[in-house]
């Protein structure tokens, strides 16, 4: 590409590092941006974590007056944001964009630029969000933002502002991969893998694509016609002008219930690719879990309303949105007997991966039965909005999707990074944060049972409260300290860690066939698929008398014939016009118009980029 | 890749602590907190715990079995040095549909009797009933008795053994009316008025607060119930229906005066007095035990205080900085503690 060509020529004298930081903010190669949205989100992640640490140090004892009742509620806002908007989702994008294309036999995913186009404009809405914490003006109306509160005339200031149009600009980066993924999904897979054959950490991923831009669209008509009420002076959520708020709820949640959904599967798929690598048996009844995983996506949508059996919607509404609540428990459920089924009569290798994918299932189920409680309405009348549903939502969301995540980040690490982390530190981080994790939230079960409601600063001494809430605020110091073990691991290994081969885990999918970390191209010849284990099969047979599949050695390919898509740098400045544009509502309207006009000029430069050959021929 | 020599050492020591402390918790006296849930005193609590105490044994039956086959498959079927390749078992039919009928038919259990009380927890009220209105406001509550034409502050009293049945609105936003002994919550939702019934049955005092995030004070808008025996409700109402007392000492009267001149009543009502309904009314402001949402006792200290600088004893208070000070406030509070 031009542009790469006039600022690399002959630039030896120019610092590498400069270089190095170009080819990161212009690439398109789906692994690298997998590993910006990795990083960022582990980022976020951490800035997340020292919010919930201040908040449990503020409720730590009755009374606290570390933090003012203003800042408490912008940091539990904050916290809840970031945790499931830019910590799990873009955790979740990281591996997608990592191994999907791996996993499917493909070279890259079937947008290469749109791909990066979604990092950068994740990246940036993410910071804009933060930006509020400059401008003094930081989000305080909970994460799902409950119209009419955040009408102007509840909210003043720009507070509310930064999240709605945080939330808007990072919908669009969701809807852009879902997208992407969608289409890679279904057009990139290898010659022989039909859907069925299809590994399970993408098939779920698959499903959370459909969630992603299913549910997405209703969010963003709440958030738009949020903006036009404190923008524009509309009435949509003032109940003055006969409006009804909980029309905000129901457009919230139809989106929110999904959104739940997006954030566990990834990380059911997962477990079920590590627990039968580790069991060295195949995922018991892979067809169910498939099947079921599909049911979940499709269940999800006529369930939202049980976040709000407390509203009064009547007895007929609050037994239909019952009934559907314990129904998807049922594929839920099923999943759970099926990855015990995987351990069962297996060969059990307790590596730091697998840890993490049994404490994944066995939080899991906690989280799953406690939700089955509040699938009843009537209790769910003592329950909801109190410690009670904290406890739940952490049980699935930490113990559930963050457990799960780092079983993928323990597993793929030696393919992401070429070297395998340090099984003794990835054990010690496991236990550390397996008992933080239950110090910290089991208490809130007992919590909520006596009365304590959720988003409170502080709290008075005489209700029996003051025990547990400090039990929670010392748990949550040792998951601190877990990840204190993680980032040690992460350095130690990076510095010392040996090369890893391209199997290290004697692992059944296409991605350990190539070496850690793959080439650029992943696969010099695209391979042809027989069966959802391919790998496993090819080493070993099927277990059933076939004879391990020795494919004749593949003719040498020379890489410099394999053409990939050059670098970009309009995806990154699409992303800041966007941004410019949005950002403009808060400072003036001009900035608006000129961040328009950017944004359509780079649009144009961005579809119109391959319409002028490349110096370097046609890519 | 290395391997852990005991990877069971420790959840089993684990496993034995969580079992001792849910076990040990069962007895404790946390369950009796001012605000538990699980020791209802009324019919609509005790209709809730029945049912999550079914919900509860059923759960916590999977629970046993569920973890149990994990933490089971997990301590059998470890690898062993030398074994070979285990069976490559891809699934069993019957297995996977009979724990999949299994596990429908126990969610059908609990179906059952939860939309049974989903109805009867809804039901109309009882032309008999005690309706009390309950404003949820930033951040305080107002409870006005129709059948007895006042309304009073953060202090909801209620007769023992007669059904009540609350009629819920908000002027403002979304807040969320909750007296956890007493049974489930009920959302206030402005342009709605929601209804809550049930029958109180057991005299006390149980603390309530608002469950829905409504702002900077949520945290305190709390209030309180008390549960009166029927003569004792007839004897309270009596008294609130009484004109305010007029003041006695020195201090007070002083304190009258300068209410009637202040911008407090624009926003406060005392009957004969003034007619504002922005905040509570103060007819019998010296009647209750607490203010400011159940914040503050009430004292002749925290009173004079609170005016001066309600913001400062409630973060976000809507009731401005008066510029009221020193003397002035103190009779204030003399005059309105006066008021029982
Ligand atoms: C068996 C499966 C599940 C059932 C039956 C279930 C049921 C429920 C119900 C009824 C509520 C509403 C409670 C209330 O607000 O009063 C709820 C809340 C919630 N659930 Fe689940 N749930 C399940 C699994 C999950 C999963 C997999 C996730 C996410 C990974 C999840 C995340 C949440 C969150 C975040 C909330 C609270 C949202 C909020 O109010 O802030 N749940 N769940
Ligand atoms: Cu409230």
């Amino acid at each position: 590409m031009a542009t790469q060509v006039a600022f690399m020529p002959g630039t030896r004298a120019k610092p590498k590092t400069l270089e190095v930081i170009w080819s990161w903010l212009t690439t398109v190669d789906h692994k690298r941006i997998g590993i910006l949205y990795g990083v960022s989100a582990y980022v976020f992640f951490l800035v997340g974590g020292v919010e919930a640490l201040l908040m449990r140090l503020q409720l730590a004892r009755p009374d606290g007056t570390l933090l003012s009742a203003q800042t408490f509620n912008e940091l539990f806002t904050m916290h809840g944001t970031t945790m499931i908007f830019l910590a799990i989702m873009p955790m979740g994008a990281a591996f997608f964009n990592f191994i999907i294309p791996l996993q499917i036999g493909a070279r890259d995913v079937a947008f290469p630029r749109l791909n990066a186009l979604s990092y950068w404009v994740f990246l940036s809405g993410a910071l804009f969000l933060h930006s509020s914490f400059l401008a003094g003006s930081v989000p305080d109306a909970g994460w799902f933002g409950y119209a009419n509160l955040t009408t102007r005339q509840f909210s003043p200031g720009s507070h509310v502002d930064f999240w709605m149009l945080g939330l808007q600009i990072l919908g669009l980066s969701s809807l852009m991969a879902g997208f992407n993924f969608i289409v890679t999904i279904i057009n990139m897979r290898a010659p022989g893998m039909t859907l069925m054959r299809m590994p399970l950490f993408t098939w779920m991923s698959f499903v959370v694509q459909f969630l992603v831009v299913l549910a997405f669209p209703a969010i963003t008509v709440a958030l738009i016609l949020l903006m036009f009420d404190r923008f524009f002076g509309t009435l949509f959520f003032s109940p003055a002008a006969g409006a009804d708020p909980l029309l905000w709820q129901h457009l919230f949640w139809i989106f929110g219930h999904p959104e739940v959904y997006i954030l566990i599967l990834p990380a059911m798929g997962i477990v079920s690719e590590v627990l039968p690598t580790f069991s060295r048996k195949p995922l018991f009844g892979a067809p169910v879990v498939i099947y079921s995983g599909i049911m979940i996506g499709f269940f999800g949508f006529g369930v939202w309303s049980h976040h709000m059996f407390s509203v009064g919607m009547g007895p007929v509404a609050d037994s239909a949105f019952s009934i559907a609540t314990l129904l998807i428990a049922v594929p839920t459920g099923v999943k759970i007997f099926n990855w015990i089924g995987t351990l069962w009569g297996g060969a059990i290798r307790f590596t730091s991966p697998l840890l993490f994918a049994l404490g994944f299932i066995s939080m899991f189920i906690m989280g799953g039965l406690s939700g089955v409680m509040h699938a009843s309405p009537p209790v769910d009348l003592q329950q909801t909005d109190s410690y009670f549903i904290v406890a739940h939502f952490h049980y699935v969301l930490f113990g559930g999707s963050i457990f799960g995540l780092f079983a993928g980040v323990y597993y793929w690490w030696p393919k992401i990074f070429g070297k395998v982390l340090d099984e003794r530190l990835g054990q010690v981080h496991f236990w550390v944060m397996f008992i933080g994790f239950n110090v910290t939230f089991f208490p809130m079960h007992f919590l909520g049972l006596i009365g304590m409601p959720r988003r409170i600063y502080t709290y008075a001494p005489d209700l029996g409260w003051n025990f547990w809430n400090f039990v929670s605020t010392v748990g949550a110091f040792i998951i601190a300290l877990s990840f204190v073990v993680f980032m040690v691991n992460v350095a130690k290994t990076s510095r010392w860690g040996a090369p890893a081969p391209a199997d290290p885990w004697d692992a059944r999918t296409l991605e350990w066939t190539i070496s850690s970390p793959p080439p650029v191209y992943n696969f010099a010849i695209i391979p042809t698929v027989h069966d959802r284990d391919e790998f496993w099969i090819a080493k070993y047979g099927d277990g059933h008398g076939a004879p391990p599949r020795k494919s004749a050695p593949a003719p040498p390919v020379d890489p410099a014939s394999i053409h990939m898509p050059p670098p970009s740098y309009w995806p990154l400045l699409l992303a800041a016009a966007i941004v410019l544009t949005i950002s403009g509502l808060l400072i003036s309207m001009y900035q608006v118009i000129l961040g328009g006009l950017l944004t359509l000029y780079c649009m144009a430069r961005f579809m119109l980029e391959y319409h002028r050959p490349a110096p370097g021929g046609h890519h | 890749m290395g391997r852990a020599r005991s990877p069971f050492r420790v959840p089993t020591v684990l496993l034995l602590i969580a079992v001792a402390v849910v076990l040990s918790s069962c007895g404790w006296s946390l369950w009796d907190s001012p605000m538990t849930t699980v020791k209802p005193k009324s019919d609509f609590g005790k209709g809730i715990q029945d049912l999550f105490m079914l919900i509860s044994w059923w759960t916590l039956g999977i629970f046993i079995g569920v973890e149990g086959a994990l933490v089971w498959a997990c301590l059998r079927f470890r690898e062993k040095p030398g074994q070979p390749i285990p069976k490559q078992v891809h699934g069993y039919t019957v297995l996977e549909v009979s724990w999949t009928i299994a596990f429908a038919v126990i969610l059908l259990i609990i179906a059952i009797p939860t939309i049974q009380m989903i109805f009867k927890t809804q039901e109309p009220e009882a032309a008999s009933a005690l309706r009390v209105d309950v404003a949820g406001r930033q951040w305080w509550w107002e409870f006005t008795y129709p059948e007895y034409e006042f309304s009073t502050a953060n202090e909801l009293h209620l007769p023992v053994g007669r059904q009540v049945a609350f009629h819920l609105h908000a002027p403002d936003v979304i807040h969320s009316f909750w007296m956890p002994q007493l049974g489930g919550k009920r959302d206030v939702v402005p342009h709605r008025v929601n209804r809550l019934t049930l029958t109180p049955e057991i005299p006390g005092e149980f603390p309530g607060q608002c469950a829905e995030y409504c702002g900077t004070s949520h945290a305190n808008m709390r209030f309180r119930v008390i549960v009166h025996s029927k003569e004792n409700f007839q004897k309270w109402v009596a008294e609130q229906r009484k004109p305010p007392v007029e003041p006695t000492s020195e201090l007070a009267k002083k304190g009258q005066e300068l209410f009637a001149q202040s911008t407090c009543v624009g926003c406060h009502t005392i009957r004969g007095v003034s007619g504002g309904a922005m905040g509570p009314d103060l007819t019998h402001f010296g009647s209750r035990k607490t203010f400011g949402a159940n914040l503050l006792a009430s004292t002749p200290q925290s009173v004079a205080k609170w005016i001066e600088n309600p913001a400062h004893m409630k973060p976000g208070a809507l009731m401005p900085d008066l510029g009221i000070r020193g003397e002035q406030s103190k009779a204030l509070a003399a005059y309105l503690l006066n008021l029982k």
